[in-house]
C-alpha cells in the first residue's frame, strides 16, 4: 500500500466548516421556533440540539415528544431516520489516518453529520483528527446558536431571508457532488440512479409513506451497490 | 405536552440512539477493508447519499418552487465550473432572493 497524503490541519478544517455552520443557522432556527411553539422551554430546545446534532431526527423527535409517544417508538424512529449515519461512519472509518485512536473516534463520531461527512469525504486522500475537530466546530456552533435564536426570538429573520437560506445546504451538496460526476462518469450514473429512486419514493403513492431517513438508506445502498458491481473502482484509485 | 422529567427522558433516548449509530461503525471498523466490491461501494456512498438528500427536497427548500428552481440552476452551473462550496451555496441563496423579488414585483 502506498503512503497516502493526510489532511490534518485544524484551521483548514475550521474554514471548511464555516459554510456548513452558516447553512445550519437557518435550519436550526426553524427547529428552535417549532420547539418553543409546541410548548418546550428554550433551554430544552437548545439541549436537544447540543446532544443530538441532527436535523431530521430532531424534527421527528419533537413531534413524538409533543404526542407523548412510547419511549420504544422514539428509539425506533430515531434508529430508522438516523441509520444513514451508520453508512456514513462506516465510509468515514475508511478515510481516517492512523493517528485517529479509539478515544478520538468516540469524540469525532458525535459530530459526523451529513454535511461534515460530505466535506470530509471530499478531501483527497486520508483525513486526520485535527482537521475533523476543526471541521466540526462551526457546524456545532451554528446548529446550537441557530436553535437558541429561533427559540428565543420566534420571528427574528424576515421570511424572505429564511426562504433564501433554506437552499444553502443543497447548494453545498451540489458543489460537492457535481465536480467528481463531471470527471468520472460512473459517479454521475450513481447519483442519477439515487436521485431518480429518491424522487420515486417521494412522489409515488404508498411508496411516499416510507420515512425520509429510510428512503435515503435504500437509495444510497442500492445505487452504491449497483455502482460497485457495474463500475468497480480501480485499485489504488482515490477510493 | 408531557411533564419536564419525561421530556428529558425522551431527549436522552434520542441522543443515545443517534450517538450509538454514529459511533459504533467508526470504532469497530479500524482496519482498512480489502474487498474491491466494498471499497467501491463505500466510494460511491457519499455521492448517492447526497444526491438522494438533495432531490427532491431542494424543490421544497424555499418559499416557492420557482425560486428553488432558480437557486438550483445557479448552483448546478457554478458547481459544474467548480466554484467551491461557499460561492455555490451563497449564489444559490442570492438567486432565490432575486427570483422571489421578481415574483413579488410581478404579482
Amino acid at each position: 500500500m502506498q503512503q497516502m497524503q493526510s489532511q490534518n490541519s485544524f484551521s483548514k478544517g475550521f474554514k471548511d466548516g464555516v459554510p456548513i455552520g452558516l447553512g445550519y443557522l437557518s435550519v436550526s432556527f426553524t427547529f428552535g421556533m417549532m420547539a418553543v411553539s409546541s410548548g418546550l422551554p428554550v433551554w430544552v430546545a437548545v439541549m436537544i440540539s447540543m446532544t443530538n446534532l441532527t436535523s431530521a431526527g430532531q424534527f421527528a423527535g419533537l413531534t413524538l415528544i409533543t404526542a407523548g409517544a412510547p419511549m420504544f417508538e422514539m428509539a425506533l424512529t430515531q434508529l430508522v431516520i438516523n441509520l444513514r449515519y451508520a453508512l456514513m461512519s462506516l465510509s468515514l472509518s475508511q478515510k481516517l489516518d492512523n493517528g485517529v485512536s479509539t478515544l478520538h473516534r468516540l469524540a469525532i463520531a458525535f459530530g459526523n453529520t451529513d454535511e461534515v461527512f460530505a466535506v470530509a469525504s471530499g478531501q483527497k486522500g486520508e483525513v486526520g483528527k485535527r482537521y475533523l475537530y476543526g471541521l466540526i466546530c462551526a457546524p456545532f456552533i451554528g446548529w446550537v446558536l441557530g436553535t437558541f435564536i429561533g427559540a428565543a426570538a420566534s420571528s427574528f429573520l424576515p421570511e424572505t431571508i429564511r426562504s433564501a437560506l433554506g437552499i444553502a445546504i443543497y447548494g453545498m451538496f451540489l458543489a460537492i457532488i457535481i465536480p467528481p460526476a463531471k470527471h468520472y462518469r460512473p459517479v454521475l450514473y450513481v447519483i442519477l440512479f439515487s436521485v431518480g429512486m429518491s424522487c420515486l419514493f417521494n412522489y409515488v403513492p404508498v411508496l411516499n409513506r416510507v420515512s425520509a431517513g429510510f428512503v435515503i438508506i435504500l437509495c444510497a445502498v442500492t445505487a452504491s451497490a449497483l455502482g460497485a458491481w457495474l463500475f468497480p473502482v480501480e485499485e489504488g484509485g482515490d477510493a | 405536552m408531557p411533564e419536564i422529567k419525561t421530556v428529558l427522558l425522551y431527549v436522552l433516548v434520542m441522543a443515545v440512539v443517534t450517538y450509538l449509530i454514529r459511533m459504533l461503525p467508526l470504532v469497530i471498523f479500524k482496519r482498512k477493508i480489502e474487498s474491491r466490491f466494498i471499497k467501491s461501494f463505500l466510494f460511491y456512498v457519499p455521492y448517492a447519499v447526497l444526491g438522494a438528500m438533495t432531490f427532491p427536497a431542494i424543490f421544497a427548500s424555499t418559499a416557492s418552487l420557482y425560486s428553488a428552481l432558480g437557486g438550483l440552476l445557479v448552483a448546478v452551473v457554478l458547481a459544474y465550473y467548480e466554484k467551491g462550496l461557499l460561492p455555490v451555496a451563497l449564489s444559490a441563496c442570492g438567486a432565490v432572493l432575486a427570483v422571489e423579488w421578481m415574483i413579488r414585483m410581478c404579482v
